[in-house]
């Protein structure tokens, strides 16, 4: 693994434009990849959630009767998920709203934490939104089988359909299902990924420009500009795909409340 | 792991001095079990921490704001009772002193209008006394002057005898004529 000094420098370089890096996860502290070092992934995680806690255990520490800001901001996120949730599964759903909560702060603190250039973004990881949907998915069906039994498949036999087409619905149904915990993820994942690397794309463009002669040099404020542009865009994103999120995640969960069509 | 003989020519090679994979970061299956592990934690804690002390913080400062709210409206609307009693009360003895007012100038306006009768009654009377006084003074002066008309007639009579007849009647025969003729 010796490298000269040349080697090192182009390496550098090649970091610096490369839209991949940025997604590379690797130990802090050690030089090792184990199977629990502590990543810059896992440091961001940390961030999140320390950033979500600030929020809304230090920000209503004061339990005023009129809010401050940031207790306001507490109460909104609340009740937007509150009602978010109650609207999709009704009162009977608050039972899930804890979690519906906690992963949507965590998927949009996320997001957003990671629109900050040199910061990672925990949620560009497959594996992270992967096991989201897993978790989503693996309450959805155990809770609907405790609470319903075998009455927990009616779900994949919508009522009112031809008994001549009834397999072939039920089997369509069942794909759906399954395919729900892989579109959950994947939509989430692929949003956070492809912003990443756009925006990353018309950095370097930036760079090279400004390296590749006056006249190159003299246009490269326009990719400047689109990344301004696409910053905000990605901001809109961010929140979109958290919101998407937990909004499937109740339709989900909502099933396994009322497995009935 | 990168094969540095040839990397950075192939365009391929792995990212900054750590050893990487050469796949793309997010599938690259090294780093799962850290991820998962990390991610159990910090997403386990942040769970614990919303569903045990942050949410039901909030929402207990939404019911006891509300209860705040609604307990302001019910104390409000106590209040704004109060004062329509207050207001009401106030009406009636508003109508109270205004029908006593009128009583009260009813009365007076009777009274006065008696008093002014009762003056006029004995105005009239006092008018009527003096009437009748001037009435009895002026028949009593008409009879005295008629009295000494009476004289006079007489004197004149018995003159007027003296020089006809030449001697002196007698008083009670020219009385009696004079009386004659008064009448006639």
């Amino acid at each position: 693994m010796a490298r000269t000094q040349e080697d090192l420098t182009v390496a550098a370089s090649d970091q610096a434009n490369d839209p991949i890096h940025q997604f590379v996860v690797s130990p802090l502290f050690s030089g090792e990849m184990g199977a629990a070092s502590f990543t810059n992934a896992s440091l961001f995680m940390v961030i999140v959630s320390l950033a979500v806690t600030f929020l809304m255990v230090v920000g209503t520490s004061s339990k005023d009767i009129v809010p401050g800001r940031l207790q306001a901001a507490a109460e909104m996120s609340y009740e937007f998920v509150a009602s978010t949730v109650r609207g999709t599964m009704g009162q009977e759903g608050m039972r899930f709203f804890p979690f519906v909560f906690s992963l949507f702060m965590f998927v949009i603190f996320s997001n957003i934490i990671g629109l900050i250039p040199y910061t990672f973004t925990v949620t560009s990881q497959i594996v992270v939104t992967f096991a989201f949907a897993a978790m989503v998915i693996g309450i959805v069906i155990v809770y609907g089988v405790m609470r319903h039994g075998s009455h927990f498949l009616g779900l994949f036999v919508p009522s009112g359909v031809p008994a001549a087409l009834l397999p072939f619905i039920v089997l369509i149904e069942i794909i759906s299902f399954v395919s729900r915990p892989v579109s959950l993820s994947v939509r989430l994942f692929a949003n956070m990924l492809a912003g990443h690397i756009t925006l990353k794309v018309f950095g370097a463009f930036v760079a090279m420009m400004l390296g590749g002669g006056a006249f190159a040099a003299l246009l490269s404020p326009l990719p400047l500009l689109a990344i301004v542009l696409l910053t905000a865009f990605e901001l809109l994103v961010a929140v979109l795909q958290a919101y998407v999120f937990a909004i499937l995640t109740c339709v989900y969960l909502n099933d396994a409340i009322h497995p009935g069509h | 792991m990168a094969t540095s003989s040839d990397s950075h020519s192939a365009g391929t090679q792995a990212h900054g001095g750590a050893p990487h994979s050469d796949v793309f970061p997010p599938f690259d299956t090294n780093h799962f079990s850290s991820q998962l592990l990390w991610l159990a934690l910090t997403f386990g804690a942040l769970y614990l921490l919303m569903s045990r002390v942050a949410l039901p913080r909030i929402a207990g400062i939404l019911e006891n704001r509300q209860d705040t709210i609604s307990g302001d409206l019910d104390y409000s609307v106590t209040l704004q009772k109060q004062a329509e009693e207050a207001g009401a009360l106030c009406q009636d003895m508003i109508a109270g002193a205004r029908a006593r007012a009128q009583a009260l100038a009813e009365e007076t306006h009777i009274r006065l209008a008696h008093e002014a009768v009762e003056q006029r009654k004995t105005l009239e009377q006092d008018l009527h006394e003096r009437l009748a006084a001037a009435e009895a003074r002026i028949s009593e002066a008409k009879a005295r002057a008629m009295h000494n008309v009476e004289e006079i007639a007489a004197e004149a009579a018995t003159a007027i005898v003296q020089q006809l007849t030449g001697k002196t009647p007698d008083a009670s025969s020219i009385a009696s004529a004079i009386s004659t003729v008064k009448i006639a």
